[in-house]
């Protein structure tokens, strides 16, 4: 069974091959043979899914038109809101939070008759590159579990990567689909800002957060991203008008596609075997007709640090709110209001956490404003009129998702900078609010997964996503699976 | 040596909207505490704000009342603050880009107009409410979110009397406008006062920002007090300090709550959660054609065009369901000098007689001027119009029914008259002969007893000629 795709699934439980309860459980006895390996799981609702397993195999017998992929069982970030099931944030902060309300994104799923099982392990509030800094230890990686997954959907990507799940949600604020989806050898995209819904994602940087889907192939991929895609009158940003509808694959060709190559992505610090997957990947693209030109990239050296400035200003902001007062972790020490606040936040919030919320406080304070976050927003301004400029040329733009391959758990914990330029080619794609996905391209020498990026204009997955389908037609990179475990 | 006092505001007036600033609960004043809330303006992790098109077109209406520059695009901004009213540690504000700028207040004391300016105003959520009990405090998010206009003018005020007179203007067009209900003992309007003493054409001086004024009258203390305060510290060769100072009523004193060196730094910065505002033109030009006529705008036109005085033309307007009767009945009789007599005379009277609410007074445009019409036609006298009004008010009768019901039609019958006169000079021989002696006096006492014959229905100018000539034989 984890041998099929998502939409296979559905397809055979509407043929009434398999039924909806029978998936659900085969998922769950796996997470409970392999979880505590990969650490990926934070909560699995057995009972409450296999109940949902049956209403919705009951409405797909009534006849009723669910979703391609109705009766698939599918889990969540821990950041995205599920009515009164816990949602951690993967902090102590946050560690017996239950919201009382779900996620548009989480609403969605449940309309399309999909089955959400669980809740997925990450960074602490999203923040981080390797899902080393959750309060619940860290993700581990299927392809070799003394490696990070990385991050911050760690989790996410790694529970599709051990076969724990045909799909599952993550969210990108600088990479956090992209990047571990690579470090994991499976497929992810990250959406146009504004075409899914962030209500009742936790936020961490809101004008950079943006929730998306990963599976085992882009089609699957794309199935989630129409069901989960689509106006909400709940966030003013969500400015999409109606849901991708993704169209049946191109064929094997890519013939007039023009893809842009950023030469200087493979100079300095790109590990020499990713350096090598990805220019084979888009010699393959230039061999399947798209015409593949190089270009140089600008701005790279600013893209960074006006990343961390911006997300860690909003950061700043948007964690306030965890006081001590209201929900979430209180200080069993605090005596007086001020000792609340100062406490609870400083018992409550990992040391990732606590070293963006004073970045961002200090970037946004009187005095600092302009020579900071105004210049960020300004760098900003800049790199989305660099992009707009280079889709005058390019259809798309391939290129490396990190520099590196997995890496093993414990090494950038003390090196914050380390981890940060890890970023270095995700960051501007969310500056931008362009979307982006993210496939398996080959392996390094020692079989940890590389992966590529495809970056499209705003509100062009439909474009991206057919690219990718060919790519995935002529390559074998995406059925891979972790050795030993491989189902 | 004086000392000039230069004083600025900052009104917050909480707009009457239905729901609040960025979620769907309603607005209303009380409650139970926590029973007007919802994840959006409790700020639950992962909620979002959505703005409420009303607060914009009310800040819009003030903007254009105020004659202020209104922006094309403006935005939200974050001000970052810890304290347990506040559940999402920001307030959703505006400072880099508000939606009015400019402007002025015109404002009358002792006869004389002054324009005061308008710095700016912006739109922004209102905190909760701490309720402090013995042994605990307890959060109540009731009022998070409700939609406020912050309106800063500049240090154009010179007294606390112009301040006043300031502060009723502006509450008299939100009133007008439909945007507030202006009560400042429920909070729905407050006021800070910065002051300042200076030399006259001087440089400026050190000024404080007074908090905690919760009636025009204690405004108006508070500047007194402040003024004292400023001008001993000042005369003895002091220094000011900027801080902020609470007034407490009950005691008429303030004291300074912090100063300038405890001022938070609110870290302000675009809200990202908020998309920025468009006013396109067509929006501008139809909540500008659909302004209301303000209660200054009335006052001169009831001048210039119906020629009532000053005084009558306030009393008009100073309550917002006045004018509206008003005019109806001036135009319906035709008569509006009548109609305004009316309606500052009797109407005015029974509304606090009965202790009516002018809001909800359901009286009939239509009876009142067919009464304002009899009575200027001369068709019924002053004492048959006043108790009919009466019963219109009261009972809402219809006053032709009732006039001819009741009599109350003037007598203009010359025989019925004569007899009156006849009977009443018979009745009353004395009276004849103090009259005939030259004592007027008399001539009055005997109007009143025709009068009481013909039940009060006479015309008095018919019967105070037959009377004479009658006497006068």
């Amino acid at each position: 069974m984890p041998d099929r795709s998502a939409l296979a699934l559905s397809a055979a439980i509407k043929a009434k091959k398999l039924s909806a309860a029978e998936v659900v459980s085969a998922y769950i006895d796996r997470i409970e043979k392999t979880g505590k390996r990969h650490n990926a799981f934070l909560t699995v609702f057995r009972e409450r899914a296999l109940a949902r397993a049956g209403e919705v195999q009951a409405r797909i017998e009534a006849g009723e038109e669910l979703s391609p992929l109705a009766g698939v069982p599918v889990a969540l970030k821990d950041n995205i809101s599920t009515a009164g099931m816990r949602t951690s944030c993967a902090s102590k902060m946050l560690e017996d939070y239950v919201p009382v309300f779900s996620a548009d994104a989480a609403e969605r799923l449940e309309r399309a008759g999909m089955i959400v099982v669980g809740k997925l392990n990450m960074d602490e509030f999203a923040m981080g590159g390797s899902s080393e800094t959750g309060v619940f230890g860290p993700v581990r990686n299927p392809w070799d579990v003394s490696r990070v997954a990385g991050g911050s959907s760690g989790g996410s990507a790694a529970a599709v990567a051990a076969c724990e799940i045909p799909l599952s949600l993550g969210s990108d604020t600088g990479g956090s689909i992209r990047q571990p989806c690579a470090f994991c050898g499976v497929t992810g995209i990250k959406p146009t800002y504004g075409a899914v819904s962030r209500y009742g994602l936790i936020a961490y940087a809101s004008s950079l957060d943006q929730i998306g889907p990963i599976g085992r192939s882009v089609d699957d991929c794309a199935a989630l991203l129409s069901v989960i895609s689509g106006p909400d009158g709940r966030d003013s940003t969500c400015v999409i008008d109606k849901p991708f509808e993704f169209g049946k694959t191109r064929g094997e060709r890519l013939d007039g596609l023009k893809i842009g190559l950023p030469r200087n992505y493979f100079d300095g610090g790109i590990e020499p075997d990713v350096k090598r997957a990805v220019l084979a990947a888009a010699q393959d693209m230039a061999a399947a007709g798209a015409a593949v030109e190089e270009f140089e990239m600008p701005l790279t050296e600013y893209v960074i640090p006006a990343y961390y400035i911006i997300a860690c200003a909003e950061a700043s902001s948007n964690l306030s709110r965890y006081d001590g007062l209201k929900y979430g972790y209180r200080s069993a020490g605090a005596k007086t209001l001020s000792e609340v606040y100062r406490l609870s936040r400083s018992e409550g919030f990992g040391m990732e956490v606590k070293r963006r919320i004073m970045l961002g406080a200090f970037v946004l304070s009187s005095g600092h404003y302009d020579a900071y976050y105004k210049k960020a927003l300004h760098t900003r301004a800049l790199i989305r009129a660099a992009y707009d400029g280079l889709f005058g040329r390019f259809d798309m733009i391939l290129s490396p998702v990190a520099p590196t391959t997995a890496y093993p758990i414990g090494e950038n914990r003390d090196d914050p900078m380390k981890m940060y330029r890890g970023d270095i080619y995700t960051v501007s794609v969310n500056l931008a609010g362009l979307p982006a996905v993210s496939l398996p391209c080959g392996f390094d020498g020692r079989g940890m997964p590389v992966g590529l990026q495809l970056i499209g204009k705003a509100f062009s997955e439909e474009a991206l996503a057919g690219a990718a389908r060919v790519y995935q037609r002529r390559t074998d990179w995406h059925t891979r699976k972790p050795g030993g475990e491989a189902g | 040596m004086t000392w000039e006092t230069v004083i600025g505001l900052e009104v917050h007036a909480e707009l009457s909207t239905k729901s609040k600033i960025f979620c769907g609960c309603s607005t209303e004043f009380g409650g139970e505490p926590n029973s007007r809330v919802c994840p959006v303006c409790a700020g639950l992790p992962g909620s979002l704000p959505k703005l409420n098109l009303a607060v914009v077109e009310y800040a819009v209406r003030l903007g254009l009342a105020l004659n202020c520059g209104i922006a094309g695009r403006c935005e939200f901004d974050r001000k970052n603050y810890f304290y347990p009213d506040l559940p999402k540690a920001y307030q959703v504000s505006q400072l880099y880009a508000p939606i009015c700028r400019g402007g002025s207040l015109d404002i009358e004391t002792g006869g004389r107009v002054k324009a005061i300016g308008i710095r700016e105003i912006h739109m922004e959520e209102d905190a909760g409410k701490l309720l402090h009990d013995a042994d605990r405090t307890c959060m109540d998010f009731n009022r998070c979110g409700v939609p406020l206009l912050e309106i800063v003018t500049l240090p154009d005020f010179r007294s606390g009397a112009e301040v006043i007179a300031g502060l009723e203007r502006l509450r008299e067009i939100l009133l007008y406008l439909g945007i507030s209900d202006g009560k400042m003992q429920e909070g729905s309007l407050r006021v800070d006062v910065n002051l300042s003493l200076r030399r006259p054409g001087g440089p400026p001086g050190v000024r404080t920002e007074m908090k905690n004024l919760n009636s025009f009258k204690a405004v108006g203390r508070a500047i007194e007090y402040e003024r004292r305060r400023q001008t001993e510290i000042l005369d003895s060769g002091g220094a000011v300090w900027q801080e902020t100072r609470r007034w407490d009523d009950d005691q008429g004193e303030s004291s300074g709550l912090r100063s300038k060196e405890d001022a938070q730094d609110y870290r302000y910065f675009p809200e990202p959660d908020l998309l920025p505002i468009e006013i396109d033109d067509a929006w501008l030009a139809r909540i500008r054609a659909d302004l209301p006529e303000l209660a200054h705008q009335k006052r001169e036109r009831y001048r210039r065009d119906y020629a009532l005085s000053p005084a009558e033309a306030a009393i008009l307007t100073s309550h917002k369901s006045i004018p509206a009767l008003f005019e109806a009945v001036a135009a319906l009789s035709g008569e509006p000098v009548e109609a305004a007599r009316l309606m500052t005379g009797e109407i005015m009277r029974l509304i606090h007689q009965t202790d009516t609410r002018p809001e909800d007074l359901a009286l009939d445009a239509g009876k009142l001027s067919a009464l304002v019409a009899l009575v200027a036609e001369g068709k019924i006298n002053r004492s048959a119009y006043k108790e009919t009004v009466e019963a219109v008010f009261t009972r809402g009768v219809d006053p032709e029914a009732y006039i001819a019901e009741k009599g109350l039609a003037m007598l203009t019958d010359e025989n019925a008259v004569a007899a009156a006169v006849n009977a009443a000079a018979a009745e009353n021989p004395e009276a004849v002969r103090d009259y005939r002696a030259g004592k007027e006096k008399a001539f009055g006492f005997l109007m009143g007893r025709v009068m009481k014959q013909l039940g009060g229905a006479g015309n008095p100018e018919m019967v105070k000629k037959m009377l004479r000539k009658t006497l006068d034989k």
